[in-house]
């Protein structure tokens, strides 16, 4: 059904800054060493006061669509949870300044951090059934925590982009979704951060939705753990993926290379995807990867994807680990406060 | 609101993508895009252009005192970058140390928010430089 | 004209009518006498949301019906005020007219003068993506120390003689001594600029009464200041599309044209008053005027040659620096301090011997330049 379906371009970025756990628990007078252990991340990406989820969008389509006629664009699929406008969507943006518009559908999506993983899955389909050339979809979030609380800890920024289409460079073996309603995490309208439902988060809701789609994959492709080089889970810490991983059998060593909240924080629908995206920086042809997206309230799109010859040649120019590493700034408190908009005046 | 809605959405490709225009007949390319090729005036046949993303910075200064709108990310680099084809524009320079904001130092183009009419307006994006 | 400072208690309306009455008295004639008025104001609109300058200004100095235009080119707006007033007469439509500059600026904020000044420049492609005024011409300042080694110091030396000249000039709003330490020590506002190198905000209005030269010589053999040439010259309004950073090509055109009509040279001219709305611009306005060779005018600034009575007087009003800024004035506050020059009134700040004086008046960052050359009355 999928056959010659998947991803043929990829991109990722991650804006600059940086802050320290260390430094925004001795604001709150925690214990950063302990917090940081606790949540398995060390610092988080901030977006700068210029960037947003749509500019951080544009530069990770630019980097995907770099080598492709962006004009074959036929769907354009923008996920996030923190949209510069509340209505008015993030994906004509995206298509006016990547040259992909006029004659294309587009939308925002959003189903907490799972909305990209959704908008590939869409993608995939319309490139199958031949209702377009080329999909892209794009996870991307400058995320949002109020201040104090244990998401404040762990919101970053980033975005990722993928470009789907036929004669693949990694090709879809299968997808498989599992949803229900589980209220762990939400923000209602004119809200201005989200509320979360502590620990509550865990077991019913991350867990339970991101093993049901990990194991429905699993049977539906007559597969196990085994037959993975590679896997990337949600990771709204750098415990929870590792945890996931394991009760499904996949060796540390594996979910690794995809497991990046640990340096630059959740970046929520773009979390999942920037995992992968890593692992496309280091693939090689004939490797397999299982991906799990996890969205609260709650559901996960699982992925199973083999690489292909053309995935050297592809490769984005800056590898995620590259990006986490380089040219980055550290600020303080109040710098992110200022830079994220947490003082009321701005 | 500084801006009405219609001026900043008018020109939003060239801004977002960097088009600007060339004169077929005598092959100067112009950004921003003009009506008129002031060399060839009527003879002139202009057509809309891509610009190069990449450039070299010509010309630039810390700006500390700055407009309202633009107050919250003083100071900042303006500049005058000249692109590969040798057309130079005026624009901020982001994510570059100070050191590496230099005459002649290499940038290339990022997408970025210009700036907002306020809280609940509308946003502007487009063009602005970092250094390589 | 009126001084030139924060008038909070003058409103446009007061000053234009403080100058205009001064100039026509100062003619010695009545009113009714005026054929024609063109007037100069850059942004009245948006710093005082008054339009309709021309009627307004008749209508004021109780000179209605007579015909009353507003001329705008930003800063230039007094300078092209003055030209078009010139032309009038020249083209034999009147034979006397009066020509005001006015601005009020202080009606609001320093943040909206900043706006309403940024209209002089490009705002769909310069302004807009955060450029200022002060930014533009540091991007120039930048260029211009790259290209001729020009320095911060030599820059503040323009700033420092300004400031000396205006302290004889009691219609400056500065009447202050300043070293080229306090112009160093003082804040940036944009790099390599700092405060000290900016014009101020100012209100301020100046007007003068131009007749024909023939009746004027009849009328008033002594005080009559004659006009050898008027110029003009525009550029992109964006700095980016110059050819050159480093030189003002309207003014360079505006230069050329204006020395053929006085069949004049640049060592004719014993006094100028140039645009130094900030210390680069007067540097770069003495080398494109050909005072001194480009990329000289730095170190000339700097060796004081631009002193009162030294190699060429420049700015003896105080310039835009120290007189102060009214926009749509400066132009015309210009052609006053000329005149008073070539009369000998200008007490304290006296430039000896002045024969022909130079003004030139820029509109944005160059993309207007208008320039006038006077020659005094013949002395008996």
């Amino acid at each position: 059904m999928f056959k010659n379906v998947g991803i043929i371009g990829y991109g990722a970025v991650v804006p600059r800054m940086r802050i320290k756990l260390e430094e925004i628990a001795r604001v709150w007078g925690k214990d950063g060493a302990k917090v940081s252990a606790g949540l398995n991340v060390r610092e988080k990406a901030v977006a700068a006061f210029d960037e947003d989820s749509c500019t951080l969008a544009v530069e990770a389509a630019r980097i995907a669509v770099r080598n492709h006629d962006a004009a074959r664009i036929g769907a354009l699929f923008a996920g996030s949870e923190s949209k510069p406008y509340a209505v008015k969507p993030t994906a004509s943006i995206v298509a006016d300044a990547i040259g992909a518009s006029p004659d294309l559908t587009a939308a925002d999506l959003e189903f907490a951090c799972k909305a990209g993983t959704v908008g590939m899955q869409a993608c995939m389909a319309m490139v199958a059934s031949g209702m377009v050339d080329y999909g892209l979809a794009i996870g991307s979030d400058t995320a949002q925590g109020r201040p104090a609380d244990a998401l404040e800890f762990s919101s970053g920024s980033g975005a990722a982009a993928f470009l789907i289409g036929k004669n693949p460079i990694v090709e879809l073996i299968d997808t498989f979704s599992f949803t229900t309603d589980t209220p762990d995490f939400w923000r209602r309208q004119h809200a201005e951060f989200p509320q979360h439902a502590g620990r509550f988060t865990g077991e019913p809701a991350y867990f339970k939705h991101v093993l049901s789609a990990a194991k429905g994959l699993f049977e539906k492709t007559g597969t196990t753990a085994k037959d993975y080089d590679f896997a990337v889970f949600h990771q709204p810490n750098g415990k929870f993926p590792l945890r996931a991983g394991e009760m499904l059998g996949f060796e540390k060593e594996k979910i690794k290379q995809g497991l990046i909240t640990p340096f630059i924080g959740n970046t929520y629908s773009a979390a999942s995807m920037i995992g992968l995206a890593s692992v496309l920086d280091v693939v090689k042809p004939g490797q397999k990867i299982f991906v799990v997206s996890y969205g609260s309230g709650a559901g996960s799109d699982a992925l199973a994807f083999e690489a292909k010859k053309g995935i050297e040649a592809a490769r984005q120019p800056e590898a995620v680990f590259d990006l986490i590493g380089r040219d980055k700034v550290y600020v303080d408190y109040a710098v992110y406060a200022k830079h994220r908009r947490k003082l009321k005046t701005l | 609101m500084r801006h009405a809605l219609p001026l900043i959405w008018r020109k939003s490709l060239e801004r977002y993508r960097l088009i600007g225009c060339s004169c077929e007949n005598c092959g100067t390319d112009y950004f921003p895009p003009r009506k008129v090729c002031p060399k060839c005036r009527r003879k002139g046949k202009i057509a809309p252009k891509q610009m190069p993303t990449e450039g070299k910075v010509y010309s630039y200064s810390l700006v500390h005192a700055a407009p309202s709108g633009f107050e919250f990310e003083a100071p900042y680099h303006v500049a005058i970058v000249e692109l590969a084809n040798g057309v130079r524009l005026l624009t901020q320079i982001v994510d570059s140390d100070a050191a590496k904001v230099k005459i002649g130092a290499p940038v290339k183009m990022v997408f970025r928010k210009i700036f907002e009419d306020d809280c609940e307006g509308v946003i502007a994006y487009g063009y602005k430089f970092k250094a390589v | 004209m009126t001084k030139f400072g924060e008038h909070w208690e003058a409103s446009f309306r007061e000053m234009v009518v403080e100058a205009g009455a001064k100039a026509i008295a100062d003619a010695g004639i009545e009113g009714r006498e005026l054929q024609a008025v063109y007037g100069g104001s850059m942004a009245s609109g948006r710093l005082i949301s008054q339009e309709h300058i021309g009627a307004l200004i008749a209508d004021q100095m109780g000179l209605a019906p007579i015909p009353s235009t507003r001329c705008e080119a930003a800063c230039a707006s007094g300078g092209v005020a003055f030209r078009e007033g010139y032309l009038s007469i020249a083209s034999g439509a009147y034979d006397v007219v009066a020509v005001g500059g006015v601005e009020k600026m202080t009606d609001v904020s320093a943040e909206d003068v900043a706006i309403a000044l940024g209209g002089a420049g490009d705002q769909e492609w310069e302004l807009f993506n955060g450029a200022t005024f002060p930014a533009i011409y540091a991007l120039m300042a930048r260029r211009h120390m790259k290209e001729y080694g020009t320095t911060e110091e030599q820059m503040a030396a323009c700033a420092v003689k300004n400031h000396a000249n205006a302290m004889h000039n009691p219609y400056a709003q500065y009447h202050k001594a300043i070293t080229i330490e306090d112009v160093m020590k003082s804040g940036y506002i944009s790099e390599p600029l700092k405060l000290l190198d900016c014009s101020p905000i100012t209100d301020g209005a100046a007007a003068v009464i131009l007749c024909a030269t023939e009746k004027a010589k009849k009328l008033y053999p002594e005080k009559a200041v004659e006009v050898l040439a008027s110029s003009q010259a525009s550029d992109t309004l964006a700095l980016a599309s110059r050819q050159s950073m480093t030189a003002m090509n309207a003014t360079a055109v505006a230069a050329q044209q204006a020395f053929a009509q006085a069949k004049l040279a640049p060592k004719d001219i014993q006094l100028a008053e140039v645009h130094d709305c900030f210390t680069i611009a007067e540097i770069m306005a003495i080398e494109d005027l050909g005072f001194f060779k480009k990329g000289a005018g730095g170190k000339a600034a700097a060796d004081g040659e631009t002193a009162l009575n030294a190699k060429i007087s420049v700015n003896t009003s105080g310039g835009l620096k120290a007189c102060g800024h009214p926009v749509g004035a400066t132009g015309v506050k210009q052609v006053v301090e000329a005149c008073w020059q070539l009369r000998g009134e200008a007490k304290g700040r006296q430039v000896d011997d002045a024969e022909h004086a130079l003004t030139q008046n820029v509109g944005g960052s160059g993309a207007t330049c208008v320039m006038h050359i006077f020659k005094r009355a013949d002395r008996k």
